[in-house]
């Protein structure tokens, strides 16, 4: 009994010193949430199967911070951690790694310079090393308008995905589903995917990008962006093949516990860990 | 009561000592092999076969040493399939060959590595590794398993085929899956061995 992964994701504001906790709306506006080690800890014994720190940092003070984090962290929580925003070096990886994280997750390093993913594999093993997709949809009139792309049919119409960086402020052309392909190829473990249409939304899922990229690899895929609702959760393993799905607000603010989600899913018939 | 992880440079030593000392013990990182005297040993690692054994050369005499004496063992992981005579991963890599058997690539047609938890089948309900461990989940990380010639299997998972979770010789205990990391389960795993 394989199970479906349930993530808990904490956006970390890390310039004040123990960092904050935030979530931000479709990118943008922003609310505090909590302290991170706290929800960590708190997520842990609800029953989180991994949880994902992501340094939201705009300016450079984080230096330090998201190790503190990470060493308060590990020393009580037992579950895979792993951190995303802010690597863009081995040496980066390595710090995190020596603080008790178990792997990281990188974006806008790995866009700049794809070797970094082979790197990462290389000196840490694909399992520690996660790539972060955040991928927007542009829709097309029809598949021949972008031929370069791999577009997917969805209720709006035809349309690619493509990748931004630097949490969301700009945007590189790169087709998100290539990237993905390419990534696995380079040795990355898992691909955490984010669309930025829905996240912040609360809508559900992107179903059309999860299933076109879970169903093109072999290694797991997190679903993320726009779970408002256990339902969602739900609809994102039954109609893809994710592995996890991941999720911010819905856990924060005390809507939903991890551990009635988890029973929700189970009953439902979805392999879960209880 | 001292117990040694031995640290060769493979993969998170830090959560194995933060389990460890969550559970009340004193563990000590034995980053040299003249640090490896303890009542209890545990190799960690992930990572790969043939690097793993690489690094492990200088601590292979001490830990020969406590596998011919009765100190218990604890293999996680990489860990675990070192003490195997060999892997398919590194082909011409000596293993420990402390458990007659080779380390084979998982024949499944899922997807690999597995990654995620999975659910523990004791089959030997006597091994005291899992002992009030019945059908709990643990947290795997693996694209190969050791496939055991002697009567050693203590514990199996499910992934397409049945893959070896936990074995059991003697002084030797091993996991295939990373108990530092499988929460509650995993935490009453490590206080099972300290206990021994």
């Amino acid at each position: 009994m394989f199970c479906r992964r349930i993530i808990p994701c904490l956006d970390c504001d890390l310039a004040v010193p123990g960092g904050r906790v935030v979530k931000g709306i479709e990118f943008k506006q922003i609310k505090y949430a909590g302290i991170p080690w706290r929800l960590a800890k708190k997520y842990y014994e609800e029953g989180a199967d991994e949880i994902v720190f992501l340094d939201i940092t705009a300016s450079h003070e984080r230096r330090g911070t998201m190790v503190d984090v990470l060493e308060k962290t590990s020393e009580e929580v037992f579950v895979p951690l792993t951190v995303g925003g802010g690597i863009h070096t081995i040496d980066d990886a390595r710090k995190v790694f020596n603080a008790g994280a178990d792997k990281v997750a990188v974006n806008t390093a790995a866009i700049k310079n794809p070797r970094l993913v082979n790197q990462l594999a290389k000196y840490f093993g694909s399992q520690a090393c996660v790539v972060a997709i955040d991928a927007k949809s542009r829709l097309v009139p029809s598949p021949k308008k972008a031929k370069d792309k791999i577009v997917v049919r969805t209720p709006r119409g035809f349309c690619w995905y493509e990748c931004s960086i630097y949490g969301g402020r700009k945007f590189t052309s790169v087709d998100a589903i290539k990237w993905a392909l390419e990534v696995e190829r380079r040795g990355a473990g898992e691909i955490l995917l984010t669309s930025m249409d829905k996240d912040g939304t609360v809508e559900g899922y992107d179903i059309p990008l999860t299933k076109a990229v879970s169903e093109r690899l072999s290694i797991p895929v997190i679903a993320s962006g726009g779970c408002g609702n256990p339902k969602h959760m739900y609809e994102v393993f039954r109609k893809t093949q994710a592995s996890a799905a991941l999720a911010a607000s819905i856990f924060h603010y005390e809507i939903h516990s991890i551990e009635k989600v988890k029973k929700y899913l189970a009953n439902k018939g979805i392999e879960i860990r209880l | 009561m001292k117990v040694a992880i031995v640290d060769y440079g493979m993969g998170n030593i830090k959560s194995v000592y933060n389990a460890l000392k969550y559970l009340g013990a004193k563990p000590i990182v034995a980053s040299a092999p003249s640090k490896l005297n303890a009542e209890k040993v545990i190799i960690p690692g992930v990572g790969a076969f043939g690097n793993g054994i690489k690094n492990l050369v200088p601590f292979i005499p001490k830990i020969d040493a406590a596998l011919a004496s009765d100190t218990p063992l604890l293999g996680i992981c990489l860990g675990l399939q070192m003490l195997f005579e060999g892997s398919e991963e590194s082909p011409g890599v000596k293993g420990l060959a402390a458990i007659d058997g080779k380390v084979v690539k998982i024949p499944t047609k899922l997807k690999l590595p597995h990654i995620g938890w999975n659910r523990l089948e004791i089959k030997n309900k006597t091994c005291p590794l899992f002992d009030d461990v019945d059908d709990g989940y643990a947290y795997f990380v693996h694209s190969y398993h050791p496939l055991p010639k002697e009567d050693v299997v203590a514990a199996t998972t499910h992934y397409g085929c049945e893959i070896t979770a936990g074995v059991w010789k003697n002084n030797i205990f091993g996991t295939q899956f990373h108990p530092e990391k499988s929460g509650a389960t995993g935490l009453r795993i490590l206080k099972n061995f300290l206990e021994l």
